[in-house]
């Protein structure tokens, strides 16, 4: 049954297979008009592998669960799991038999731990001596992550064939997206740090290409460069921050290294340095930022909205721009222990992604084109995640990445086919009245608008409301500040956000489809191949939160065996239960709140467009309120300090001052001492030599010849000269040095 | 050590089949040009067949001694020795050489630069095989001498007749900087056979490189040693090119033929930090702590500052060359934090800037074919115009700037990784400040190629090239760098390959090191 989660490379193996198909044969052998249907069938064959992996995972932790209860499978599944320890290779088994024995669910002991399946081969490379193991690591994350990222690829590759049809570079196109595919599989099974930069930095990559995909106009370039550049500056953090943790743990096993931390934190291990993990979640951070899109690097992404839009939902919203989510997720009791997330009421990464959450829900108000808004909303929903991580609610974290790939892989879609129908734009001020003509992608898109405000019964009502929890409860034992709980800066936050989403998706909804029409030709609905995919998301945007529905609501229908799927099957267990995270109970009062706020938002908007209530025309009015807008709209101004102060003043005055100091200081010492040594040599030869002493001293004279007019030794080429002048040279400094010495 | 057999005979074979290639070819008229061609070809060929076989035969158990050994009297007089091995760390760097040859060979088939004459400048690229594999194979220090030298002056004539319009200077201050290195090297060569000593205290009096790494510095004072080093540091420093004496290096590339540039940036450059890892460090373990700060501090310097240098640049070959300043940095930062991890990194770091700068210049050297001009601005379209040669511009500009995948990382990443924790008791502190300093060197690394790659093939082709056809990727040039292109992905994924071979000699060496330090 674990043969897929061992054999787990497969997986992204296969995507690559089929880019190298595309990109080498899509032309001459496949034709350009059919190769989508090979990146279908790939993605297809990866989404079911990846089913198989979920069912082979959920037996997986059943079986683990029940051996804390049955005697006779304790022996079987000990041996097992030997073997998968075995495998792992260099794993101390004792370590994970102290790990379990503590039997620490900190739930109070619900659920024995999973161990996740690791396969490796030893000596991808090696260095003093040590071999370095390349290989998968699959758990309950992986798994996740393997759903959303094959489920949401399969659609857009489904959608994008009628979307990119046509295109002048259809192939190019279908080949990256294999690639794509190819390189976050990787990523989400990295065994080990190196690997996870590896596939860190090819989705990066894919992004770069598939932004650029318009590569002959200019602005496109521009976003693609903007979003590698800035992602390579979040890099550094990456690269930094992975040094340091191997310089702490001496490997870059993932499993060892949360293992180490877990055992530390229960007492029975050596305390790694809280300083070196302080470092190593901090320059990690910097990485997430520019990933994941977090404050202060969040600005290439809504540039990066200049790639197809079917791009713009698999990669710019669903699946890449998470990777910095999923990087904490992975090396989570990392940043519990260097941020002291267990115990503090505020941390840099809570702040981070409640900051991020606020500032991109305020830019998602000022924005004309529809992509920005999502652009911009996908940014905030991403701080979302990153302030659940830094409040320590894992579970909240992914949960939320679960359903936001759909709702906003669905939004994105829609508003492709949006842009598909009435004629090419995104600017919301040339639409208007679709709702009409786009009954399809009008209807999936207030779905997915409503699950995005977080309304009840819509997935992101389910996750967004654990993530308030999480700030409200914290992590039990730790303080409370008033009646705002253990991190109330982030329930503040989270609170504010999610009134604010509420009110710019329904401007969205506004502009894009009521009133009137008001671009050009006639909008139509668009093909099945597109409305399928949508209707498909739009489904997941309502029953996904079904995954992870909180006790108390299934239990008056008798079902508590589906509540909280996604913690139960999808947490990490192994590494979390070591660090003592805990999952709070549920708060009917907290999530009343959440529904009141994303109605309000919803409410508000409704009248101020649909009933035209309200400050109208207030930015004209009145001096602050359009100072603010401006501030909005010019993205806080960060673009200029980043594009126009900071890389700007690199490029061009501080980069030509070194090329000025190359060619004028280091170049022209070269130049004088060598002009000084032949002219040095034209005036010893014409005065001592020719003029003095003439044929007296001959070997002096040829000494300082040779020195100084070198130019016409070589060029006569004599290597017989050249040599003897150079070992008599060295001969006599050689004496000198035996004397001094 | 001494081999027998045909193993007796391999790297001599190695080092002079193109030498006797060269001979050949010098018989045949200038006239019958195919028959040169084809002579070259033959004989590059099959030196790296000799190359296969030592690939093949090479016992990688034992990659830190050395194999293939051949001893025999030289200059008795001098005391100097004909002394050939091969060990893990020359193994990689002899093989690039060996495969570099023959394409340059391929590539020149249908690309002999102004003013002609295949014949000469064939054997001139065979007389510098010699020189480059004796290099990596001689252990003897006056052998080596002699090797490092004899690929002067073929260099010196391909940038000085083939060269661009400013090839005389540029000839002239290449060979003069060099000269100035090798002369202060040769008299550090010298002094160690004066003074170096075993651990008793006896002057050993050889030249013989392994003897000599065996004493580890013997006796010998850190200050003495330090200044030893100082001689060294010079002759390598200026080949490698190290900050502040990188000026030669941007003049010759620009100048030279593309040929030439392909070979300096592959594997001249090499020989110095190929010097470094081999000579200056071993047999100088206290010299080299003394210096390895500075080293290092030259090394980051470079990597920043050959960046902006690259971001300066309005011409693409000046740019690409500016960028061997902040690569080799990377490099000579792995060897000055004297660990094992730094040491590989260095020698992955030279056989992947070998092969990833290597192509761009070839890239170049093609762009320049077609457009009659490097200057940036006046490129663009290239995916356009040419779309093969764009993409392969792409894959190796996304090499050299480290992608993970490709074989630039596997020199950069480890380099970094490696200043976390110097070895011979450096200061953390300081090393600690050269890594992140290196790191922010990568996001320059990425500034300056993509800026290039999006200014030469992004974009509509400029209106002045309306009407002219830019020709694709021609079968020459898809001979010449197919096994480039498949090296760069290779080392890419397997970067065990390079690394297992070289391993254990940077153990050794770091080892050795480690124990002259602290025993002192």
């Amino acid at each position: 049954m674990d043969w897929i989660l061992e054999n787990a490379f497969l997986i992204p193996l296969i995507p690559a297979v089929s880019f190298l198909v595309i990109l080498l044969g899509g032309r001459s052998v496949i034709g350009a008009e059919r190769v989508h249907k090979v990146g279908i069938t790939a993605v297809g064959i990866v989404w079911v592998l990846s089913m198989l992996a979920a069912v082979s995972w959920i037996t997986r932790v059943e079986d683990s669960t029940s051996y804390k209860s049955d005697d006779a499978e304790h022996a079987q599944i000990a041996v097992n799991e030997g073997l998968s320890a075995a495998s792992a290779g260099g794993l101390d088994g004792e370590l994970h038999l102290a790990a379990e024995d503590d039997g620490h669910g900190a739930d109070g002991g619900g659920y024995a731990t999973t161990e996740p399946v690791i396969s490796e081969v030893d000596g991808w490379w090696s260095s003093s001596g040590v071999d370095f193991a390349v290989g998968t690591l699959v758990d309950g994350q992986t798994v996740l992550l393997l759903i959303v990222v094959t489920s949401i690829s399969l659609l857009v590759h489904i959608y994008s064939s009628e979307y990119v049809k046509g295109d002048r570079r259809f192939v190019h196109y279908y080949a990256f997206l294999s690639l794509f595919t190819a390189s976050m599989l990787f990523f989400v099974m990295a065994q080990n740090l190196v690997q996870m930069i590896v596939g860190w930095e090819l989705v990066g990559v894919c992004s770069f290409a598939l932004i650029g995909h318009w590569w002959e106009e200019r602005p496109n370039t521009d976003a693609a460069l903007k979003a590698f550049l800035t992602n390579r500056v979040g890099d550094i953090g990456l690269l930094v921050g992975v040094i340091i943790l191997f310089g702490t743990f001496e490997t870059f096993s993932i499993d060892e290294i949360n293992t180490k931390i877990g055992l530390a934190s229960q007492g029975s291990g050596p305390h790694p340095e809280h300083f070196a993990l302080l470092m190593a979640s901090i320059a990690l951070m910097a990485a997430v930022c520019s990933k994941s899109g977090q404050f202060p690097l969040h600005t290439w992404l809504p540039d990066a909205m200049a790639g197809p839009t079917p791009v713009s939902a698999l990669i710019h919203a669903a699946t890449m721009v998470v990777a910095g989510v999923f990087m904490i997720g992975r090396l989570y009791p990392v940043f519990f222990e260097g941020f002291s997330i267990g115990t503090s009421s505020i941390n840099l990464m809570a702040f981070i992604g409640g900051f991020t959450a606020l500032i991109g829900a305020g830019l998602a108000f000022a924005q004309w084109d529809i992509k920005k808004v999502l652009a911009y909303s996908t940014v905030s929903q991403l701080g979302y995640m990153v302030m659940a991580l830094g409040v320590g609610a894992w579970t909240a974290a992914m949960f939320h990445l679960f359903t936001h790939a759909f709702f906003k892989a669905c939004l994105f879609l829609g508003a492709g086919s949006v842009s598909h129908a009435a004629h090419h734009t995104f600017d919301m001020r040339e639409m208007g009245g679709l709702r009409k003509h786009m009954p399809h992608t009008y209807k999936t898109f207030v779905i997915s608008t409503l699950a995005l405000a977080g309304v009840f019964p819509f997935a992101g009502f389910w996750s967004k409301d654990e993530i308030l929890l999480g700030a409200y409860e914290g992590q039990e034992g730790a303080g409370s500040f008033l009646f705002l709980g253990q991190y109330p800066l982030m329930l503040i936050f989270g609170c504010v956000v999610a009134l604010m989403t509420a009110a710019y998706m329904t401007r969205v909804i506004w502009y894009t489809f009521w009133g009137e029409y008001r671009g050009h030709g006639h909008p139509h609905e668009s093909p099945k191949v597109m409305t399928v995919p949508l209707w498909i998301l739009a489904v997941m945007a309502v029953v996904a939160g079904a995954f992870n529905l909180p006790t108390p609501v299934l239990e008056w229908a008798g079902l508590e065996g589906l509540a909280h799927l996604v913690q139960t099957y999808a947490e990490p267990t192994h590494y979390l239960n070591a660090i003592g995270l805990s999952h709070p109970p549920p708060s009917f009062w907290l999530a009343l709140v959440g529904l009141g706020l994303a109605l309000a938002g919803i409410a508000i908007t409704f009248m101020y467009f649909w009933r035209n209530a309200g400050p109208h025309g207030l930015t004209e009015r009145n001096r602050y309120a359009k100072a603010g807008y401006t501030f909005l709209e010019q993205k806080y101004y960060l673009d200029h300090l980043y594009t126009d102060i900071v890389v700007g003043s690199i490029k061009r005055p501080i980069a030509r001052a070194a090329n000025w100091f190359n060619d004028n200081v280091i170049d022209k010492v070269v130049n004088t001492a060598g002009e000084g040594a032949r002219d040095s040599g034209r005036w010893i030869y014409r005065w001592i030599d020719q003029g003095t002493i003439d044929n007296t001293v001959n070997a002096l004279g040829t000494g300082a010849d040779s020195g100084g007019q070198g130019l016409r030794v070589m060029q006569t080429g004599k290597v017989q000269n050249y040599g003897s002048l150079l070992f008599g040279t060295a001969a006599v400094v050689a004496i000198v040095f035996v004397i001094v010495l | 050590m001494d081999a027998t057999g045909f193993d007796a005979w391999a790297l001599t074979l190695a080092v002079f089949l193109p030498a006797v290639g060269a001979l050949v070819m010098m018989a045949v008229p200038r006239a019958r040009e195919l028959e040169l061609k084809m002579i070259a070809l033959g004989a590059s060929l099959a030196t790296l067949a000799v190359g296969v076989y030592l690939l093949f035969a090479f016992d990688y158990g034992n990659a830190g001694t050395l194999q293939f050994g051949v001893h025999k009297g030289w200059i008795d007089a001098i005391n100097a020795d004909y002394i050939l091995g091969l060990d893990g760390l020359s193994l990689p760097l002899l093989i690039l050489s060996m495969v570099i040859i023959p394409l340059c060979v391929i590539y020149s088939w249908e690309h002999i630069p102004e003013p002609g004459n295949a014949k000469a400048l064939l054997i001139l690229m065979l007389i510098l095989a010699s020189g480059m594999n004796g290099t990596f194979v001689a252990q003897d220090l006056i052998l080596f001498f002699v090797f490092f030298e004899v690929v002067l002056l073929p260099m010196y004539f391909m940038i000085g007749v083939w060269g661009g319009e400013n090839r005389r200077y540029a000839s002239l201050k290449f060979f003069l900087f060099t000269l100035f290195g090798s002369a202060l090297m040769i008299v550090s060569f010298v002094a160690l056979y004066f003074v170096a000593t075993n651990d008793a205290g006896a002057a050993l009096n050889t030249f013989n490189m392994s003897e000599l790494a065996a004493a580890a510095g013997g006796d010998l004072a850190r200050g003495t040693q330090a200044i030893i080093f100082a001689g060294l540091f010079m002759g390598f420093g200026i080949k490698v090119p190290m900050f502040p004496f990188h000026t030669w290096l941007p003049d010759a590339h620009t100048e030279a033929p593309t040929v030439g540039s392909v070979i300096l940036a592959a594997i001249l450059l090499k020989l110095g930090t190929y010097g470094f890892v081999r000579i200056a460090l071993p047999f100088l373990p206290e010299g080299a702590a003394a210096w390895a700060p500075w080293i290092g501090l030259l090394a980051v310097i470079g990597i920043i500052y050959g960046a902006l240098g690259c971001l300066a640049q309005t011409d693409m070959k000046r740019l690409i060359a500016f960028s061997s300043v902040a690569h080799m940095g990377f490099v000579m930062l792995g060897i000055a934090t004297l660990t094992p991890i730094g040491i590989n990194a260095a020698v992955f770091g030279m056989v992947a800037h070998g092969i990833i700068t290597g192509m761009l210049f070839f890239l170049a050297g093609s762009v320049k074919e077609r457009y009659h001009t490097l200057e940036i601005s006046r490129l663009g379209g290239l995916l356009k115009s040419a779309p093969r040669m764009g993409w392969i511009l792409a894959i190796s500009a996304m090499a050299s700037l480290g992608l993970p995948g490709l074989a630039g990382f596997w020199g950069e990443f480890p380099a970094i990784l490696s200043a976390y924790e110097p070895g011979a008791g450096l200061s953390e502190g300081l090393f600690r400040t050269y890594m992140v300093i290196a790191a922010v060197g990568t996001v320059f690394a990425a500034g300056y190629l993509l800026w290039l790659f999006q200014r030469s093939a992004f974009g509509e082709p400029k209106p002045e090239w309306e009407g002219h056809t830019i020709a694709d990727v021609n079968r020459y040039e898809w001979a010449a760098w197919t096994p480039l292109i498949i090296a760069m992905v290779l080392f890419g994924w397997v970067p065990g390959l390079i690394f297992g071979m070289v391993d254990d000699v940077s153990i050794g060496i770091a080892e050795s090191i480690s124990a002259a330090v602290g025993g002192s």
